[in-house]
């Protein structure tokens, strides 16, 4: 199979530049007119700028300067010695000011979601719309877990991060060929085409001498533990300074957030939208990129006067 | 002990390199695990109240910390640093914790979480004992780089100082030591300041509270 794998649609960012946040290197890629107004676009855990490729550029052509970034350890950007969630919404802010000092809309997926969620919290002042796709927060549980086996699951879970930190020093992503990444990747993602997932390959992994490979930090990893609880999220949401556009995938799958639409309506600030798809799952931007490109520039020019800087 | 000593010994977790000093190498039984609090350094000789610890007594810099690396652009939590504490697991073996504020708490995720290899744990008081509390305040994002210059890490004392520690979270480690070590007795509070994690974890069965001068005595016999 060749290094270059075209897609329907898809098309590579028109700029790339880079932006250091507190030391870490960060690849900003960016569709669409340098002088139209800006927007930012953030990314899912374990996935990277360049999956907005057919995306994007549907925004751009509705008028935009379309900004994204790969997150610390994801993409081109550079591996960082620690991720958390606090980094990951400070870098968001130094890719914001490299934009612009005024507010701007921030577009976000899955965890680049709840993150510019989180970003708009703390800095009302530089957001002007939200368009979320399936990342709010919502009152996930383990109903079917009672509480005496709790203590025994946080415990192979721990135990399991902890070896995983004693080898991460020599980890490594596993070589294979675009058709095996693809397909492990497929795993993940069942409902997105093969056709789409070799794609993302061929620009989201490197070519090594023995393979390709995923860029992503292999410290990495899904899943997790902490002290955070989705309700303290959900309790900003009402308070935010900018109308949302909520879009929910409601396809169970395994990268799936979960949310129900009547969970979170209640929650969102005045002018904001609920948009629940029945037939979608968690990339809704990917199973539908036309329909909810149409959407986000629907409600971003219905809140026309506060987006334009 | 900002400095490497020859007696120090150069761990690496992930990206960073971990200084773990020996304070003490000589002595029967197990060692000692000295985890400093937030902004400080392991000591360079055994504190006074440590010393009748008949074993080998460590000390551990966390990452950012002392002899340690300070890495680019922070994220820090306190599960990093159970994890910087288990590289030293790795080393050592067995050890009973004792942790002083920031490195009390780190002590009792890492009690929990490591419950057959740490063989009892201290909690004493120390900088960022409290964290940032039970909930999350108002968010605050940092816009300009702080001034890194050596050790402790700017990234450090600011992230630090405000990680949420919900006392049932804390309460889930306890009771995780609890049952899963073989020790009676796996967690012993000497800090006099008991913020609401701590307060919580001092509540629970089994969990005893002791004068400093005789902490060490609540672990030195147990095998």
């Amino acid at each position: 199979m060749p290094d270059v794998v075209s897609f329907p649609g898809a098309r590579a960012p028109d700029r790339r530049r880079t932006v250091e946040s507190h030391g870490v290197r960060l690849a900003v890629h960016e569709w669409g007119d340098a002088d139209a107004p800006p927007l930012v676009l953030a990314h899912g855990g374990f996935d990277f700028a360049r999956t907005f490729d057919v995306f994007a550029p549907l925004l751009a052509e509705g008028g935009w300067r379309v900004v994204s970034w790969d997150q610390r350890g994801h993409g081109d950007s550079e591996h960082a010695a620690m991720y958390a969630w606090e980094a990951d919404v400070r870098d968001a802010l130094a890719v914001v000011n490299s934009v612009t000092s005024g507010a701007l809309p921030i577009v976000g997926h899955s965890k680049g979601g709840a993150v510019s969620l989180q970003f708009a919290a703390s800095l009302p002042h530089r957001v002007s719309v939200l368009v979320n796709l399936d990342g709010l927060p919502g009152r996930r549980s383990m109903p079917d877990v009672p509480d005496h086996e709790r203590t025994k699951l946080l415990a192979s879970e721990l135990a399991g991060w902890l070896d995983f930190r004693r080898r991460a020093v020599t980890n490594r992503r596993r070589a294979d060929t675009i058709e095996g990444l693809a397909e492990r990747r497929g795993a993940m993602n069942p409902r997105l085409s093969i056709e789409w997932l070799r794609y993302l390959v061929t620009v989201g992994a490197r070519h090594d001498p023995d393979g390709w490979r995923w860029k992503i930090d292999p410290s990495l990893r899904m899943g997790g533990f902490g002290p955070w609880r989705p309700e303290w999220a959900m309790s900003r949401l009402p308070g935010l300074g900018a109308p949302v556009l909520a879009v929910l995938g409601l396809q169970p799958e395994r990268m799936g957030w979960g949310n129900a639409a009547e969970e979170v309506t209640g929650m969102l600030p005045a002018g904001s939208h609920t948009v629940a798809y029945d037939d979608v799952g968690h990339f809704v931007h990917i199973e539908q990129p036309h329909r909810v490109a149409a959407l986000a520039l629907d409600f971003l020019a219905d809140h026309a006067v506060e987006a334009r800087p | 002990m900002s400095e490497r000593s020859d007696r120090t010994v150069m761990l690496r977790h992930d990206k960073v390199e971990l200084a773990l000093h020996a304070l003490r190498s000589d002595g029967d039984g197990r060692a000692l695990l000295h985890l400093h609090g937030l902004g400080e350094q392991s000591p360079t000789a055994v504190p006074l109240h440590l010393a009748p610890w008949p074993g080998p007594v460590w000390a551990l810099d966390f990452t950012g910390h002392g002899a340690s690396t300070v890495p680019a652009g922070g994220g820090y939590y306190c599960e990093l640093l159970m994890a910087d504490v288990d590289t030293a697991l790795a080393r050592l073996g067995p050890v009973t914790l004792y942790g002083r504020g920031l490195g009390a708490y780190v002590a009792l995720l890492s009690a929990g979480a490591r419950p057959e290899l740490v063989r009892g744990a201290i909690l004493d008081d120390g900088p960022g004992l409290t964290g940032g509390g039970p909930e999350p305040t108002t968010p605050f994002v940092l816009g300009a780089p702080l001034p890194v210059s050596g050790t402790p890490d700017p990234y450090a004392l600011f992230e630090l100082s405000h990680d949420v520690r919900p006392p049932d979270y804390a309460v889930t480690y306890a009771r995780q030591a609890a049952t899963l070590s073989s020790l009676d007795t796996a967690l012993a509070v000497a800090a006099v300041v008991r913020p609401p994690w701590l307060a919580a974890v001092t509540a629970e069965p089994g969990v005893l509270t002791v004068p400093l001068a005789t902490c060490t005595d609540v672990f030195a016999k147990v095998t």
